[in-house]
């Protein structure tokens, strides 16, 4: 059994910052962030909102969009950096919001930026073995400025917070595979733990982002394209048959270089980046919630989306829509 | 070698490869990092090279040097 993507829907917190409001606390410029980034203002979290409230709106739309009922999800697969708590899992307490079943299978997965692709691989797996049968729902749901180390000009300005949902529905004849790799390398792109009080270590580490740029970027490029085209290389496709690709949003330079390597038309690629920065793994669905909800893809389009991050990890995953 | 990255670095820029200084930093050629990172995956598979950036090679001659070096 495979699955087909029956909703979607997305939810952005209502403070916008523009690249000027970063200018008040940071040495920098919006002229600077914009040739760098292609960011020009993201989306962060206020008082009265929370990955919860993010989520949850994010997966009410997506049902909505599907037609389906609380009681008839059989999983959800939250993907997060960090939920709202350690634990409780930021999925169980979704499912209790959205009034899901007390027998719904509840878990949340941190795979960075690739947390989106390796939540719907895991739900293509209950799929699979037969352990669900009718419907589920990936969401993730980040918050990057809780991360960002908004002292460090080089980095803060890349990141937003977001949630985007996807509800599936078992599809017996839908094309659905993935394409990935990972390394262990934890040097050129972490976030570190945050100090405890525990009295028998000294660590006093802040839970921040750290990124070397250039290698980032290097990695990512060759990755999106030995990625997409080992997934359509199985699948005996040619970017011609995919009628869009949806990149990890990380930094437009990424996606015009990664473009420009795979010699793809440039209006295969939507982007939106622009708005709302890199929401980690939030920046797919949500992408594919706006590109959905803007007609930009039909019932039946061959679909790849492709991310790439912490890990080192990267993720192609070939879909059916 | 010095001539192949002088090269690709002018396609790169648009510009005629006369207008290129082997000893001008990269900044001052107009390239930022993420120029150079991409640059750099471009040598990598055009020289068959692996290139580890770092502050320090920051125009086109001490490139030369560290690829040669290379071996």
């Amino acid at each position: 059994m495979s699955f087909r993507i029956l909703g979607t829907g997305s939810a952005l917190p209502a403070t916008t910052v523009s690249n000027e409001d970063l200018t008040k606390f940071l040495d920098t410029s919006d002229e600077w962030i914009r040739t760098r980034t292609g960011i020009t203002e993201r989306h962060v979290m206020n008082d009265e909102e929370s990955l919860l409230t993010l989520a949850t709106a994010a997966c009410q739309n997506a049902l909505e969009m599907a037609q389906t009922a609380p009681e008839e999800i059989e999983l959800i697969v939250c993907t997060t950096l960090a939920g709202d708590y350690t634990s409780p899992a930021l999925s169980c307490l979704i499912a209790k919001e959205l009034g899901l079943s007390d027998r719904v299978i509840t878990m949340d997965t941190n795979m960075g930026c690739c947390g989106f692709e390796y939540g719907l691989q895991i739900a293509h797996a209950y799929f699979a073995s037969g352990m669900i049968s009718k419907k589920a729902i990936v969401v993730s749901a980040e918050g990057l400025s809780r991360h960002a180390d908004w002292t460090d000009r080089a980095t803060c300005c890349l990141f937003g917070d977001a949630s985007g949902a996807v509800v599936l529905e078992a599809a017996p004849d839908r094309k659905v595979d993935f394409d990935w790799t990972v390394s262990g390398n934890a040097d050129i792109l972490n976030i570190t733990r945050h100090a405890d009080n525990s009295p028998w270590n000294s660590y006093d580490g802040k839970g921040v982002l750290h990124m070397n740029g250039q290698e980032v970027f290097k990695f990512a490029v060759s990755s999106i394209n030995a990625r997409i085209c080992a997934v359509l290389e199985k699948n005996g496709l040619a970017p011609d048959d995919i009628a869009k690709f949806f990149l990890h949003q990380a930094n437009i330079r990424i996606i015009n270089s990664a473009i420009h390597k795979m010699g793809v038309a440039p209006e295969k690629f939507p982007h939106n980046i622009e708005r709302l920065g890199n929401t980690s793994s939030a920046t797919i669905p949500v992408l594919l919630d706006e590109t959905v909800r803007a007609g930009g893809i039909q019932r039946g389009d061959k679909i790849v989306l492709c991310a790439f991050g912490a890990g080192l990890a990267s993720i192609a995953c070939l879909l059916e829509y | 070698m010095k001539e192949k990255l002088i090269a690709i670095i002018a396609e790169y820029l648009g510009k005629d490869a006369s207008e290129i200084e082997a000893d001008a930093t990269f900044e001052d050629l107009g390239l930022d990092s993420l120029d150079i990172a991409e640059l750099v995956m471009q040598i990598e598979d055009e020289l068959s090279v692996t290139i580890e950036l770092n502050a320090e090679l920051n125009n086109i001659d001490k490139l030369v040097e560290y690829i040669e070096n290379q071996g």
